[in-house]
């Protein structure tokens, strides 16, 4: 008899316990009931595809979500998003501030001081108010920075780079009327001025500032009017195009950025074929 | 077989559409779609309209400014400026308010003449580099602006700084011992009177054309009856 080679033949696998390795169910054998806890666990998917059935969402969703990334995407590609959440943050905090702000210019600056001084956690929601509007500023410059400096406006994204500058201008229309909202001295002083920067424009200059101030002086619908601006008119405007802007994202893709190399196949190199 | 890209014709007849009229040139697809275009654009308008109108009506809106009481004649020197608060717009508290400089004539120091509106030398302390308010510092005799450095002499014209044309002035009249302030006018750096223009906007050359007076703001000081 010849001599077997000295192999180690693997041992069998242990078999996995029976609670963990059910026995796949009979054709034809009754469904069991579930149990509460697997019937809640299962009620989110029903629902969700109650919706998705009708909608076809899933779709949309996995397209948006589930995108493929170049390689070499870093931490610089979350300025965007992080501009869209200060921009959230902005509308969730405004939404409640107008809650108690009152736009009177007799009663503007006494309803900020009462947000202030003595609604609960009004300072705090204020405060992320105002200084989040600066924060905007600083992520929306810090983004359009990293989309210069990797060439992410170049074709066929020249859109998107005009659509961000909408929305640059627009971030800068917020500042300006939520300048004057609190109505202390230091924003109606400012407002004066900024109104007076728009009429040295030539010709339009006049016009523009009396459209700003309902009128040719600061006068009692001024600030209501800057309210509206600032509340309802650029909000809208903001979110339709933050939409278009995320949409063209999704579309085209995100860049590589520029140190990234592409892949070359060795056989094709020129200086070795 | 006919291929629609061949015909030519604009009638609709000799394209073989079932049930054209004689001397027809637009399909009733084609009359259907812009009608509903149309509707569609009447539709928009009929509150895009209005509303931009009632957002623009104010630029078009007549402005008419009131004489108001600042004081009796004796109240003013004719070597050193009184301040006055005045109103500038009414039922809106503090803000409605500003300041005007005010002294007598001083024939020392006007160079233009004296007329029925002038005994009473009024200037706006509205800073005309951008709208900061003015302070008049007696010591130096000179309008001081905090915001920017604007300087100003005795008589509102540009002593320094940005400021691009002098100070506004108010239209002065006397009635029964009493000064009365009227309305507001511009001038340039010669004291030539114009419609009231906003700050930042000079006056001087070519100027008074780029920034043109608004049709609802005007110089004459016969604008009110009270």
């Amino acid at each position: 008899m010849p001599k077997l080679p000295n192999i180690k033949l693997p041992k069998p696998p242990v078999p996995p316990p029976p609670a963990l390795n059910p026995a796949p169910k009979r054709p034809g054998a009754k469904k069991p009931k579930p149990n509460p806890v697997e019937a809640a666990q299962g009620a989110g998917t029903h629902a969700v595809g109650w919706i998705d059935e009708r909608t076809s969402l899933s779709g949309a969703a996995r397209w948006m979500m589930f995108r493929k990334i170049p390689k070499g995407t870093n931490w610089f590609y979350t300025l965007g998003s992080a501009t869209m959440f200060a921009f959230l943050s902005q509308a969730v905090t405004g939404v409640f501030l107008a809650m108690y702000y009152n736009p009177s210019v007799t009663q503007a600056y006494e309803s900020v001081r009462y947000i202030n001084n003595e609604a609960f956690l009004g300072e705090f929601v204020h405060g992320m108010h105002k200084w989040g509007s600066s924060v905007m500023v600083i992520l929306v410059f810090l983004h359009m920075a990293r989309t210069f400096f990797f060439g992410a406006y170049k074709y066929p994204r020249e859109l998107n780079w005009v659509i961000g500058v909408a929305l640059l201008i627009l971030t800068m229309v917020m500042s300006f009327t939520g300048y004057l909202l609190p109505f202390d001295q230091r924003s109606y002083w400012a407002t004066i001025v900024g109104v007076n920067i728009n009429g040295t424009g030539p010709l339009v200059g006049p016009y523009l500032n009396d459209f700003l101030r309902a009128g040719p002086f600061f006068g009692a619908t001024t600030l209501s009017r800057f309210y509206a601006i600032h509340m309802m008119l650029l909000p809208g405007v903001i979110a339709a195009l933050i939409g278009a802007h995320l949409y063209l994202v999704a579309k085209l893709g995100t860049t590589a950025p520029p140190w990234a190399k592409a892949e070359e196949d060795e056989a094709l190199r020129e200086e070795q074929v | 077989m006919s291929d629609k890209h061949q015909t030519k014709s604009k009638y609709t007849s000799d394209r073989q559409i079932p049930g054209a009229f004689e001397g027809e040139t637009v399909t009733r697809r084609r009359f259907m779609t812009t009608t509903t275009h149309v509707a569609g654009a009447v539709a928009a308008s009929a509150f895009l309209l209005p509303a931009l109108g009632f957002a623009l009506g104010p630029v078009f809106e007549q402005h008419i400014e009131k004489w108001q009481d600042i004081g009796a004649e004796g109240d003013f020197g004719a070597d050193d400026y009184t301040p006055k608060t005045i109103q500038v717009t009414d039922g809106i508290g503090e803000a409605g308010r500003g300041t005007a400089y005010v002294r007598k004539y001083n024939p020392q120091v006007d160079s233009q003449p004296i007329d029925e509106y002038n005994h009473y030398i009024a200037i706006s302390s509205s800073c005309m580099h951008l709208g900061c308010p003015v302070q008049y510092v007696p010591a130096a005799e000179r309008f001081i602006c905090p915001c920017h450095g604007g300087v100003y002499n005795v008589e509102g014209k540009v002593a320094g700084g940005p400021p691009v044309r002098p100070l506004d002035r108010y239209y002065t009249r006397v009635r029964h011992g009493r000064v009365q302030l009227g309305p507001k006018y511009s001038v340039n750096s010669n004291l030539d009177k114009f419609s009231p223009r906003d700050p930042g906007e000079p006056l001087d050359g070519i100027g008074q054309f780029l920034y043109p007076s608004r049709p609802t703001l005007r110089k004459d000081p016969n604008q009110s009856n009270q």
